[in-house]
């Protein structure tokens, strides 16, 4: 039997997309109220949810505080029901472990933690199911949910995983497609300022179309960032309606 | 909108995996045609009058054929003469799914504009998209998709006023058939559409037979065993009890065959299969599983040549059963192999072929028997009504299925190639067996080669050295359009010379990655036949703007060297030019200008200090043990109004032949050390491998029988025992010793140099070698050439460029075409050879024993280069006393004992009694030995040739 064709002569990829349509992305934000702030976003298939905590003051070893700016503590984990085969171990493996790392390392850069010196900021983000992009994912919804719980960014982060095939760029993949070969690229952005947070590629891909890769990923990390910011501003209005301003 | 959807599915390790996928469903799918208002497209491929002549449909309408159509009529559908078709996404995926060759050529006619064939994306279409209903089998899912579709389209049209075209399901199914009618569709069958096509009665024949009942011809009775299903041959392979492998016919005998099983590593074995019942419906190059018999019923295989030369009609087995019988017999242990019976068909590998019509004794019937050109191929059932016309002709025959109770294969007529024995139609035959692709370049191909008129820009000229002023000139054989390479020489101040070679700079026009690169990439080379070539890039770059031709501007890739007198390189380098060559020249004339004392001139001088040069590198090559070999190459005198082959001359090598060769070789060597120092891991290279010892044995055995002693155990030594090899009286020795040595070689091949570590070039005696020089006529010189480029900074690398897996692809790729039109090229000399001998009735020739066999010798005809077999045996008188002794190796013939390399005498002359088959006829002559040699004919009439039956 023939492999998948990712993409068909008349343009449309598995599912129906086209090769720069991003996924039906719908989001709701502060949706538990214990925690600081919490986000629930669906990206296609792929349901990720967010927790904040904090600021607040430095937990367990206190070594590990900076005095000019707040700890950013990320967990990554995916629940055991996520995955086709139930999952053994929902956080604590090798990638699990490096995805809560990238995770730290794109929030460091958009969180403005000068304002909170001495203090810590936790995010845990649990992906309910996966279908592909699960990073950017989580990375949206733990903008939403930081954004929730009222911490100043310098912008919303918005993060799309892109891949290439047939010298197509395509975007926000899904599972089929991230698995079908070809190399893919998590990009990480602060849209209004165009800055990369983090960009993430472990495939080969000749340098010349690293050039058209990264366009398709920052035009699909804007659109985003559009859907994101309707989700706050209906999330916000609703909230002033409640409160009565 | 959005659909999800949910299926279960097996996996590798047995398993079952639940998947789920999104669906989107989409509104901005447009129809395609040209009367629709309401869609918003951009372009449309579908027609506004499709009309064809039908009796059916006197209307303008689109034909929407379902999978099944798709998969058996392909032929038809790729009749020029189908035009206006909707290939629903059901169908495409479907076809992919099934077979990999036919959806190739699915996507092939989608992409033809001619063609008028749209892809219609239903199963993402908010309106034809349909949902799998409990209970439903996935083919009743896609049947009802597709009559959805065609439903939307029969609506969607009518908007569009109701004189416009109208969408027609073609479907062979009954059942899908009676479902539409009923939803008020216009449907046919496949077969009753085309035959009320009025005026196109010729399309009928191109119709695949249907596998139904009705089509069947013979009686009900079963002739061949049942094929097992895939799953159960599946479990059998798992378990042992059935083998996979290739299925080979024999040559020589239609009741036999090989399959050839890949063990793992080395050990491989081969399974002998006898007889109709056994061989079971397989063909040549399917992928079959075996079952071995007990070990009693092995047979060994027989030495009995049998053609399947009965008229049609499936008459009694029983002849059938005497011939097995017949081959049965005297099977001694020893020679007894695994034999077995073939269970079913893995994987069927047909293709159109090629070959002859064997029209039925009743003048009036429709079905025929299609012999095939290649013995090994069954004769072929076929239906059709122009019999008379394409009796004489060469045809193309494509296999559609073979039924139990059927002798033969059933299959249909494809196209005509033109009458037999025409020399246009036998090139067309050879080019097609062998695979060699020869279609006129597509439109998008020739799209991306440059505007005439062409001139160099001054933006090329900033990139490239100005190498105009030199005295550069080329040296061709006679008639040489495709100039790919030229020379030059001068002395410089220091007393040093500059000696450079410039090679057409074709990667200057063709770029990675277009449909000419792709094209150039996939004929991999240009293939030379007598009196006609089939280039591998356009005509426009061949001959004219790549070629370097004299005195017009034309841009290079130059491979400079300075060097001292004894012509030791001081320097190399490369650089992309612009050159303006002085002279084209023949081998002949740059002969006659360096042995002319009084010509003096600046070309004169350049290619004597040329040559001075080439023979001191051609001497420190053979030093080092390169080989010179010796194949007789025969050069037909055509004659220039019918182009029929009026003399056979052998090449005659010149001093300038060889000038240049050294030229070229020092090139490739510079640049395969240039290339693979930039690029260790992807430089395309050129090895040829020593040939293991085994190789040398006739050649030696040969030399022994004359008393001389070879040494083989390396190149040089060779060369050196080669060199001393003469013998007394006979000048043609070393020369046929050559030609044997030849013989023991092994293939060069291009290689990837990350995927091997043995890099040796054993003819050249060279530890690195590739091919630079002729980037017109050779795919892989291209590739070198890019390599090159990226290595002096001069161009840009691309992702496949250094790709060390799609470029060992592309070397296989090459490789292959290689041989094949090497192949190629002997099949149309040794047809024109034919066609020489046809006019020149009878001849009487000396010639050389070039092999001794069981049963025959193989002589060598100097003059003509023409080798030949003359048998000893026949097969219905008995033969003359044959002693055969493998030492020497001698054959005595009753009295006369045959060596290798014996004088003899004997007559050539054309055996045409088989049109599909004609051979040159040898007969011994002298010496004259009773009951085998032949009288001395002198000439015509060839009526009155003597028969010696071999």
């Amino acid at each position: 039997m023939a492999g998948l064709e990712l993409l068909s002569d008349q343009g449309y990829r598995l599912d129906g997309r086209k090769a720069p349509e991003l996924r039906k992305v719908q989001a709701r934000m502060g949706v538990f109220a214990q925690a600081d702030g919490s986000a629930y976003i669906e990206q296609g298939n792929t349901k990720a949810l967010a927790v904040v905590y904090g600021p607040h003051e430095m937990r367990g070893s206190r070594s590990r505080t900076l005095h000019d700016r707040a700890v950013i503590n990320c967990q990554y984990s995916m629940a055991t029901f996520s995955t086709a085969e139930r999952k053994r171990r929902p956080h604590g493996d090798r990638k699990s472990t490096e995805m809560s790392l990238h995770l730290k390392q794109t929030f460091e850069a958009a969180v403005m933690t000068q304002l909170y010196p001495r203090s810590q900021i936790d995010i845990y983000v649990k992906v309910l199911q996966a279908d592909g992009g699960n990073y950017s994912v989580c990375v949206n919804a733990a903008t939403l949910a930081v954004i929730d719980a009222g911490i100043p960014m310098r912008d919303y982060v918005c993060a799309c995983t892109v891949g290439f095939v047939d010298e197509t760029p395509l975007a926000d993949l899904c599972f089929a497609e991230e698995s079908g070969g070809g190399s893919s690229l998590a990009l990480a952005l602060l849209p209004r300022g165009g800055q990369i947070a983090l960009l993430q590629m472990d495939a080969r891909l000749h340098q010349d179309h690293l050039e058209t890769l990264m366009e398709a990923a920052m035009t699909a990390c804007k659109g985003v960032s559009k859907v994101l910011d309707e989700v706050v501003r209906q999330h916000l209005q609703e909230v002033s309606v409640l409160t009565g301003e | 909108m959005l659909k999800s959807k949910t299926f279960v599915k097996k996996t590798r390790s047995g398993g079952v995996m639940k998947i789920v996928r999104e669906h989107y469903l989409r509104d901005d799918i447009w129809c395609g045609s040209e009367v629709c208002t309401e869609c918003k497209q951009e372009s449309t491929v579908l027609q506004r009058d499709a009309c064809i002549e039908s009796d059916l449909c006197c209307f303008p309408h689109y034909l929407i054929p379902d999978t099944n159509v798709v998969l058996h009529q392909i032929d038809v559908l790729e009749d020029p003469l189908i035009r206006n078709v909707v290939i629903l996404q059901t169908v495409l995926q479907e076809v992919r799914h099934r077979s990999a060759p036919i959806y190739k050529r699915l996507k092939d006619i989608l992409h033809e504009q001619e063609k008028h064939f749209y892809t219609f994306t239903n199963e993402h279409h908010r309106e034809t998209f349909i949902e799998r209903e409990p209970g439903e089998s996935a083919n009743d899912r896609n049947d009802r998709a597709i009559r959805v579709a065609v439903k939307w389209y029969s609506h969607h049209l009518e908007k569009g006023g109701s004189d416009g075209p109208k969408a027609v399901l073609i479907t062979n199914d009954q059942g899908n058939k009676e479902k539409a009618e009923e939803s008020d569709l216009l449907v046919y069958k496949c077969e009753e559409y085309i035959k009320s096509l009025i005026a196109n009665p010729e399309l009928v024949d191109r119709l695949a037979l249907a596998n139904d009942e009705k089509n069947d011809i013979s009686s009900s009775k079963v002739l061949f065993p049942e094929h097992f299903p895939l799953s159960r041959i599946q479990v059998g392979i798992k378990s042992g009890t059935f083998l996979q492998g290739t299925f080979r016919a024999s040559r020589d005998n239609y009741l036999e065959a090989t399959v050839f099983v890949q063990g793992e590593g080395e050990d491989s074995t081969e399974v002998l299969l006898q007889g109709l019942q056994n061989l079971n419906r397989a063909i040549h190059q399917d992928v079959v599983a075996v079952q071995l018999l007990p070990r009693e019923q092995w047979l060994a295989p027989s030495s009995v040549v049998l053609h399947d030369e009965r008229e049609a009609k499936d008459e009694d087995a029983t002849e059938e059963e005497e011939k097995e019988k017949a081959m049965k017999n005297i099977a001694d242990d020893a020679a007894r192999k695994p034999t077995g019976r073939v269970v079913g068909i893995i994987k069927r590998n047909w293709r159109p072929f090629c070959g002859m019509l064997n029209s039925s004794l009743i003048k009036e019937s429709t079905r025929h028997l299609f012999t095939p050109a290649d013995r090994r191929v069954p004769r072929i059932r076929i239906e059709t009504r122009q019999a008379s016309a394409l009796a004489s002709q060469r045809i193309m025959v494509a296999i559609d299925g073979w039924p139990r109770h059927s002798r033969y294969p059933n299959g249909h007529f494809v196209r005509s190639l033109g009458a037999a024995g025409d020399k246009e139609t036998e090139t067309e035959v050879l080019l097609l067996e062998h695979d060699v692709p020869h279609q006129d370049f597509s439109q998008a191909v020739l799209s991306f080669l440059p505007k005439m008129p062409w001139s160099i820009t001054p933006e090329d000229m900033a990139v490239r050295q100005d190498l105009r002023a030199l005295t550069v000139c080329s040296v061709d054989p006679p008639g040489c359009t495709d100039i790919d390479d030229a020379l030059h020489c001068r002395t410089l101040e220091n007393g040093n010379l500059e000696v450079g070679v410039h090679i057409a700079d074709v990667s200057h026009f063709i770029r990675p990655g277009n449909a000419l690169d792709l094209e150039a990439s996939n004929r991999g080379t240009t293939v030379y036949l007598c009196g006609k070539r089939i280039d591998m890039v356009p005509e426009l770059l061949s001959s004219n703007l790549c070629s370097l031709r004299s005195n017009v501007e034309r841009l290079a890739f130059s491979c400079i060297w300075e060097m001292n007198n004894k012509a030791d390189i001081v320097k190399t380098r490369f650089t992309k030019s612009v050159i303006n060559s002085k002279a084209s020249l023949t081998y002949a004339e740059a002969q006659l200008r360096i042995d002319d004392t009084t010509m003096n001139d600046d070309i004169t001088n350049s290619l004597r200090g040329l040559n001075k040069l080439a023979k001191i590198l051609k001497r420190q090559r053979i030093e080092k043990g390169a080989l010179t070999l010796s194949s007789l190459e025969v050069r037909f005198h055509i004659d220039s109004e019918t182009h029929d082959p009026i003399d056979l001359q052998t090449k005659e090598l010149m001093e300038t032949n060889s000038m240049v060769e050294e030229f070229m070789l020092l090139a490739n060597i510079s640049v395969a050390q240039k290339i693979y120092d930039e690029f260790s891991e992807c430089a395309l290279l050129r090895k040829h491998p020593a040939p293991p010892p085994s190789n040398y044995d006739i050649l030696t055995k040969a030399a022994k029988s004359k008393g001389l002693a070879i040494h083989t155990d390396s190149a040089k030594a060779l060369a050196d025992s080669l060199d001393v090899a003469k013998v007394d009286g006979f000048p043609y020795f070393n020369t046929l010793l050559r030609i044997l040595a030849t013989r023991c070689m092994m293939q060069a091949v291009y290689f990837c140099s990350g995927m091997d570590s043995d890099f040796h070039h054993y003819g050249l005696a060279s530890p690195i070698y590739t091919h630079f020089t002729s980037p017109i006529r050779r795919y892989s010189d291209i590739i070198v050439h890019r390599l090159l480029a990226v290595a002096i900074g001069a161009d840009s690398t691309y992702p496949d460029l250094t790709d060390k897996h799609k470029q060992s692809a592309l070397c296989n790729n090459l490789n292959y075409r290689h041989k094949m039109s090497q192949y190629a090229q002997r099949a149309s000399v040794a047809f024109h050879t034919q066609l020489f001998f046809k006019s020149r009735g009878i001849l009487n020739e000396e010639g050389f024993i070039l092999f001794v066999r069981k049963n025959a010798i193989i002589v060598l005809i100097p003059k003509f280069g023409l080798e030949g077999t003359v048998f000893f045996d026949s097969k219905d008188k008995t033969g003359p006393k044959l002693v055969f002794d493998e030492e020497g190796p001698t054959l005595m013939v009753e009295q006369h004992t045959f060596k290798i390399f014996d004088k003899v005498k004997v007559t050539i002359s054309l055996d045409d009694s088989n049109v599909q088959h004609q051979k040159i006829r040898m007969s011994l002559v002298d010496p004259v030995i009773p009951g085998v040699s032949v009288p001395v004919t002198e000439v015509e009439p060839p009526a009155k040739k003597p028969k010696l039956d071999c």
